[in-house]
């Protein structure tokens, strides 16, 4: 075995530093490591250690540098954190960059056949046999190449002192209790474990302990997947989507989930539907004709399939049909960067469609308000009777986050106004002789009533287009019933304001600077404003959940002499729509805005209002 | 050989239909479209036949795309909710909401510029999914809306006023149809008001997607006697398959044994009757349906009548293996898992 003899240390570590470093495993995609860094990761969550994962991978099924970044923070800080101190070099490819990479005093781990261009004399390096030890264990061949990445798991369980029970317990977990895979994937983190002890000495100063206080009434879950559950828990029925990354996984856990929870406990039969579309605008069009049928219908998406459905999503718009659309958005224009992250579908989804329009849009910061969302989405989208967005993003969707366990929800699900045979044949009568109008506001909220095809009542039938009509929902272009029915459009979008998710505020006495951020920003703010703290700058915060948005965020502006609006795009699309929102006291807002595919950093957003 | 077979009863027609409906019921607002247009007859059409088969019109749902064509499902049953989508996307949205409400009785109207050019992936797809409705195609071979372009059904050196003559070959709505697996393809004529009734008949009884490509002159932009879309030819150079009988499941008919007819039951027990024209055609063959279009189109021949059946094959609704009671009308209690689901699969994540 090629084992490196460590240089002489002069000196023992003289101080451990506990649950609070970042580790970074570089490996190729495909080579299936997606499994190992889950294991250290759910390993260390059950520690209670607070830790996260931002996984960066290519657009491709094999072979193409991926990083996977796990930062463990006892203090609870769970933003991308841009230094590394634990380097795992598994590739080849990016190995003399990785090793550039690690903060002087960290350490590398390497597969021991890889190439060291530069021995840095600012760091320990730690040889790994993985082609001896993966030799030694015998596997069945077509596995080896996957379960060699547990190597790393063993090894890294040596050095920081991973609970070696909580590597197994995780693997029962990965491998749903199923005992071959469970053994094979154990056999080899042992053994590295065990190689680990007998040949290195463990003299760097990283570890790893259980602790308690943050990770209690969590869950661990990626945002795809709680949004997923929340569909399901809202009572969704009918789902039409098109696979496409960052937002495939929405689609995919709904099926699986839904074939559990969502049968009927006589027949088995489906209580939803869930089609795969040829495209994303055959997605959205089957969306509208479920959603004008009755059935609360959603489609998962990202940018790409978005600009496709913008035909349809004006036509929903323009006729009233509750539809549920899902961005998970990555970084455009265009193709862009497919798996990377961003926050540039903001202006996109707001006003998606040609001729005026504004759509409302939901903001989750987390899983936890993924779940939530999903329901509050369904029940604005049937209220408002209107395409309703929830713009999540690849960080939230496809990493595992710690988050809040999820509330079941209490309120019962709001479908809207619809009329039954029943109370159309009294409405005349409820409503001071008006007869019902398809498009008659008479509640004055700009939300008129509809009816669903199949009511048995001759009189229910309404002919549903996209081109000009009356409040009787007939055919006409003139121009008082255009724009009539428009300016009604306009008011329900003030109806909107009133009810969609309220902003977040936390208000700090004495601060003369306020933030205003969204999504997934969310934990680098956080740890953004205590940054700043000790800098002596203190901020308020307040975290914009939806649009359009209510008076708070304009009350909050009022408050502050200054506010930074910070995002993940380039333009700064946030702060050009409370630009325009909040025209008179526009001068106070300062754009903080970065778009390179990765979340932001609180280092980054700290110096962008330091300085 | 063209006499009508005579087991479908054809009393004067009564003044109200089986659920109580003088046809008058099943009108539409008036058309807007030119006169004598092709797509008025249709729209007649589809009255009588719902007429005479006695559908409610509240459990119908009409879809269309965009396009004179599509227009005008304003133009009949107007006890029925419809829903006049975009241009070519009208599959989709019929996909959905048949699929949130399976007891609506879908019937779809389309044009050749919504159906082969447009909307062509999104046909496709609806026959490949077998989506149970009926979908029409009012094929005149030109844009009229936009005033007088080719379609992608438009024949190769047709002449036309604005647009030239046109150098591309047509596609073939029914033989796309049967490409991509449809279960009912049929081709009629605007102007052949007993067999295009008969059709539609059975077209709605189909238990799959009944694709209809009915030939239906623009008598502004495309009514030049050469044009195969026009009057004149259509008159001239229909050559029907066979004489179409349709027996609604309602009438209890004896079905009698004729040697040159083929019968073909459909799920809800009616019956479309085939008294053949042509001895060897048999319209659940489906080399023979592909052969017979392809001729018929080297032939410049308009043959109507039903190219492909296959009553059997499982539908859209079957395949997802949904609850009888339609999603759109299931209760919070069935859609909403309970409070322990929810914990139990917290724990288990």
């Amino acid at each position: 075995m090629s084992v490196i003899v460590q240089e002489p240390q002069a000196e023992q570590v003289s101080q451990l530093i506990y649950n609070d470093f970042n580790i970074n495993v570089a490996t190729a995609n495909g080579s299936g490591s997606q499994t190992s860094n889950n294991m250290l990761i759910r390993s260390l969550y059950k520690m209670g250690i607070p830790v996260t994962g931002k996984n960066l991978f290519p657009s491709n099924i094999q072979g193409l540098p991926t990083w996977y970044n796990i930062r463990l923070s006892k203090d609870g800080y769970l933003a991308r954190r841009e230094r590394v101190e634990i380097m795992i070099c598994m590739n080849g490819a990016t190995v003399a960059e990785d090793m550039a990479s690690v903060e002087p005093g960290g350490i590398i781990l390497y597969d021991d056949t890889l190439p060291i261009a530069d021995h840095r004399k600012d760091v320990k390096f730690y040889p790994m046999p993985v082609r001896e030890l993966v030799k030694a264990a015998n596997l069945p061949y077509n596995l080896q190449r996957y379960i060699a990445n547990m190597v790393y798991v063993g090894v890294a369980a040596y050095l920081l002192e991973i609970e070696m029970d909580e590597i197994k317990d995780a693997l029962a977990w990965n491998f749903g209790g199923k005992t071959k895979p469970i053994e094979l994937n154990w056999g080899m983190v042992t053994a590295a474990y065990d190689w680990a002890k007998a040949n290195l000495t463990n003299d760097q100063p990283y570890r790893v302990r259980r602790m308690t206080g943050f990770n209690e009434g969590t869950l661990l879950v990626d945002g795809n997947t709680a949004s997923a559950l929340g569909a399901i828990f809202a009572g969704f029925t009918f789902a039409a989507w098109y696979p496409i990354t960052p937002s495939t996984s929405i689609a995919e856990s709904l099926a699986d989930y839904a074939a559990k929870l969502r049968r009927d406990p006589e027949t088995q039969k489906a209580t939803y539907a869930i089609v795969q579309a040829e495209d994303e605008l055959a997605a959205i069009g089957m969306v509208m004709g479920a959603g004008w049928a009755g059935a609360r219908a959603m489609t998962a998406t990202s940018g790409p399939g978005i600009s496709l459905m913008s035909e349809f999503v004006g036509y929903g718009y323009f006729a009233e049909i509750p539809a549920v659309i899902w961005d998970v958005q990555r970084m455009g224009p265009s193709t862009g960067l497919p798996t990377r992250t961003s926050q540039g579908d903001l202006l996109a989804a707001h006003t998606l469609g040609h001729g005026d329009g504004r759509h409302p849009v939901l903001i989750p910061a987390d899983p936890t308000e993924c779940f939530e969302m999903a329901g509050t989405a369904f029940d604005l989208a049937e209220r408002l009777q209107t395409p309703v967005f929830v713009l999540s993003d690849l960080d939230i969707g496809m990493n595992i986050w710690i988050t809040k366990k999820f509330e079941y929800p209490e309120k019962p699900l709001d479908r809207g106004k619809v009329l039954s045979a029943e109370q159309l044949a009294k409405f005349k009568d409820e409503h001071n002789g008006q007869r019902w109008g398809r498009y008659l506001d008479v509640d004055g909220d700009g939300i008129p009533y509809r009816t669903l095809p199949g009511t048995d009542h001759p009189g229910a039938a309404y002919f549903t287009r996209g081109t000009g009509h009356t409040e009787y929902a007939t055919y006409s272009e003139r121009p008082h019933d255009w724009e009539k029915n428009m300016l009604r459009l306009a008011h329900k979008f003030e109806t909107a304001r009133k009810l969609v998710p309220a902003p977040v505020v936390d208000e700090v006495e004495g601060a003369s600077i306020g933030i205003i951020s969204m999504g997934s920003n969310h934990p680098a703010i956080i740890e953004a404003r205590a940054r700043l703290r000790e800098q002596g700058i203190e901020t308020s915060y307040l975290r914009v959940r939806a649009l359009p948005i209510n008076d708070a965020v304009r009350a909050f502006v009022e408050k502050y002499d200054k506010v930074y609006i910070v995002e993940n795009n380039r333009d700064g699309q946030l702060y050009e729509i409370l630009l325009v929102d909040l025209h008179e006291v526009g001068y106070k807002l300062v754009s903080v805005a970065k778009c390179d595919g990765l979340p932001l950093s609180a280092r980054w957003i700290t110096e962008q209002i330091a300085k | 050989m063209t006499a009508t077979p005579t087991r479908t009863p054809a009393p004067r027609a009564p003044k109200l239909n089986l659920i109580g409906l003088e046809k008058n019921a099943y009108k539409g607002a008036d058309s807007t479209l030119c006169n004598g247009c092709g797509h008025d007859s249709i729209s007649s059409r589809i009255i009588n036949a719902a007429w005479e088969m006695g559908l409610k019109q509240e459990k119908v749902v009409k879809f269309s795309g965009i396009g004179c064509s599509s227009k005008t499902p304003a133009y009949f049953l107007g006890m029925s909710h419809g829903f006049n989508s975009l241009h070519g996307r009208m599959p989709s949205v019929a996909t959905g909401a048949l699929v949130a409400n399976r007891t609506l009785i879908g019937i779809g109207v389309s044009g050749d510029g919504d159906t082969a050019s447009i909307g062509i992936g999104q046909f496709k797809h609806l026959v490949r999914r077998n989506v149970p409705m009926v979908y029409i195609v009012e094929n005149n071979g030109v844009y009229g809306l936009t005033k007088g372009q080719f379609s992608a059904t438009a024949d190769q050196g047709q002449k036309l006023k604005y647009a030239g003559t046109n150098p591309y070959m047509p596609l073939d709505v029914c033989l796309e149809a049967l490409a991509a697996n449809a279960t009912f393809v049929a081709r009629s004529f605007a102007g052949d008001a007993k067999q295009l009734e008969a059709l539609l008949k059975a077209a709605i009884a189909h238990k799959g997607l009944a694709v209809l490509d009915v030939i239906s002159p623009c008598v502004t932009f495309n009514n030049h006697d050469e044009s195969t879309k026009s009057y004149a030819f259509g008159k001239e150079n229909e050559t029907p398959l066979h004489d179409l009988s349709f027996v609604p499941s309602f009438e209890q008919i004896e079905i009698d044994e004729y040697d040159d007819e083929t019968e073909v039951q459909l799920h809800d027990g009616s019956w479309l009757v085939l008294k053949k024209l042509d001895e060897h055609y048999d319209p659940t063959d489906k080399h023979l349906a592909y052969r017979t279009l392809e001729d018929a189109r080297k032939q410049q021949k308009l043959l109507t009548g039903i190219f492909y059946i296959e009553p059997e094959t499982p539908n859209f609704l079957d395949i997802l293996q949904m609850t009888e009671t339609p999603l759109a009308h299931l209760p919070e209690a069935q859609t909403r898992p309970g409070r322990a689901a929810l914990e139990k699969l917290m724990a288990e994540l």
